[in-house]
């Protein structure tokens, strides 16, 4: 926990530290980013302070997006990642809970994206037996934007989400915009034929090498349930992948392309270890020799 | 019957687990602990003044807390009259205390770990081994004398269902199970009894004995 971060990818990046529904105005509250603890807080004016005290106090960058108050230890670009869809008028934007997770963050967007483990971790729910096959799909690592793109993505899930009324096949689009920080889109039920999506993403603060923790949050054309069981569902699939990621060994992330054996249905997990490996990433991975 | 539920408490899993496994039928109001604190709610205090989950509806009657709620159900609804058996109370309610203790060690450090909890993780962890060490030896002298369960009866208890939930969530709390092969033995056989139902964290075995 202690342990100094000296990654330069890492350090000069925005990092989620908490959702507005849980900063208490006036409040300091604490946390720890990158081994190094931290304080923030928000004045009843609206401003917002973010400040490290281990040895010398110093006031840190903050950012405002998506419900998230976010910051750095470095130097950040100026803008975040795009999600154009959180400005539609007829969406909630819920943010689901965060969550501890002993794992590198590398490990938690693996499995976020990863497709194969539904019918076996979130049985009756985001898939089921026989229903197993991860079918072909496409990812693109796109240059000018910087971000690996899973699309042509399908399957069948029983309960897709809490607006679902029956089992379907369900289409689905992953996008990794940032190192620690994925979105998946997938069909919201009634929605399909406009093509509309509900979005859920997973921003993820790393605290440690091997340790992370999880924003989690969805932006749903669903005005019918409420924000309460919307974010009691989402904290249901999560708590399922929780012990799964914990188990993961080696916790942190081998880039290396030999370290372990893929299957063609990890091809987005892949291209998001190759990603990572040219931005010369070695905070919470085992780099490539 | 109504619980009063969150899906991640362990607690409130001892009675979906319990019920499910009698084949009763009950209602659930989901309740926002996690991060809405609603069980700290005027409402539910009302209901419950400890300010704690599970909370039990039956007959207009309130029940508070998992090891008054598992008596409750087993002398009122279980017809086999094994779960609570008369001759064997006082071993089953100690087991419902060291349950208690596994609450306040194994149980903390997952609050600690998964939900941010301000607490001593070293002294949570070091308790939740040591009551893992006693909890495996009794179970393998149990074992050696063919018994299954931590009270000396050929069935399971409600002993079993009051410890097993945060022994078998215990690594999301950074406590591994691998020095107590006999715990996790136990485990297989609780996942096995018939009505066995999971939890986020807690999955199923396979079906072999």
């Amino acid at each position: 926990m202690t342990q100094d971060c000296d990654d330069p990818v890492v350090l000069n990046q925005w990092h989620p530290l908490s959702s507005f529904n849980e900063i208490v105005v006036g409040q300091k509250h604490r946390t720890v980013l990158l081994g190094r603890s931290l304080f923030y807080q928000q004045t009843a004016k609206g401003e917002l302070f973010v400040w490290s005290c281990d040895n010398v106090s110093f006031v840190l960058p903050t950012k405002r997006a998506y419900g998230f108050l976010w910051t750095s230890l470095g130097i950040p670009p100026d803008e975040l990642f795009a999600v154009e869809e959180i400005d539609e008028p007829d969406r909630q934007n819920v943010a689901t809970g965060v969550f501890g997770v002993n794992v590198s963050f590398g490990r938690a967007i693996e499995n976020f994206l990863d497709m194969g483990h539904f019918p076996f971790v979130h049985t009756g729910i985001l898939g089921e037996e026989p229903h197993t096959e991860v079918k072909e799909y496409d990812v693109d690592v796109s240059e000018s934007r910087d971000e690996i793109m899973a699309t042509r993505c399908r399957f069948y899930q029983p309960q897709a989400s809490l607006a679902s009324a029956a089992g379907a096949d369900v289409d689905y689009i992953f996008r990794v915009p940032h190192t620690n920080c994925a979105l998946l889109y997938k069909s919201s039920p009634g929605y399909e034929a406009e093509g509309r999506m509900d979005v859920i993403y997973m921003f993820l603060q790393p605290m440690g090498p091997e340790w992370t923790r999880a924003h989690t949050g969805m932006c749903v054309i669903d005005v019918a349930n409420s924000y309460e069981s919307i974010r009691y569902f989402q904290q249901i699939i999560f708590g399922q992948d929780k012990s799964i990621l914990e188990n993961q060994f080696p916790k942190r992330l081998p880039l290396d392309s030999r370290a372990e054996t893929p299957i063609r249905a990890d091809k987005s997990a892949i291209a998001y270890r190759r990603w990572l490996a040219k931005k010369g990433l070695t905070y919470g991975v085992i780099p490539s020799i | 019957m109504k619980l009063y539920d969150y899906e991640l408490s362990g607690n409130c899993y001892k009675v979906r687990l319990f019920l499910s496994i009698l084949g009763l039928n009950f209602d659930t109001k989901p309740v926002d602990f996690y991060p809405g604190r609603e069980h700290k709610s005027k409402a539910l205090l009302s209901l419950n003044p400890l300010g704690q989950l599970p909370i039990f509806e039956d007959s207009d009657a309130i029940f508070c807390g998992s090891d008054v709620i598992l008596s409750y159900i087993a002398e009122n609804y279980d017809k086999s009259g094994f779960w609570y058996p008369k001759k064997q109370r006082l071993s089953i309610d100690n087991w419902m205390r060291v349950a208690d203790e596994i609450t306040a060690t194994a149980s903390a450090a997952r609050l600690h770990d998964t939900f941010f909890y301000d607490l001593d993780i070293d002294t949570a962890r070091a308790g939740a081994h040591r009551l893992f060490r006693i909890l495996d030896e009794h179970l393998w002298f149990s074992e050696k004398r063919g018994d299954d369960w931590l009270v000396e009866t050929p069935f399971p208890t409600i002993a079993d269902i009051s410890c097993f939930p945060y022994v078998a969530l215990s690594e999301e709390g950074g406590i591994s199970r691998m020095d107590f092969p006999a715990i996790r033995r136990w485990c297989d056989r609780v996942k096995r009894i018939d009505g066995f139902i999971t939890m986020p964290g807690i999955f199923p075995t396979s079906k072999a004995a």
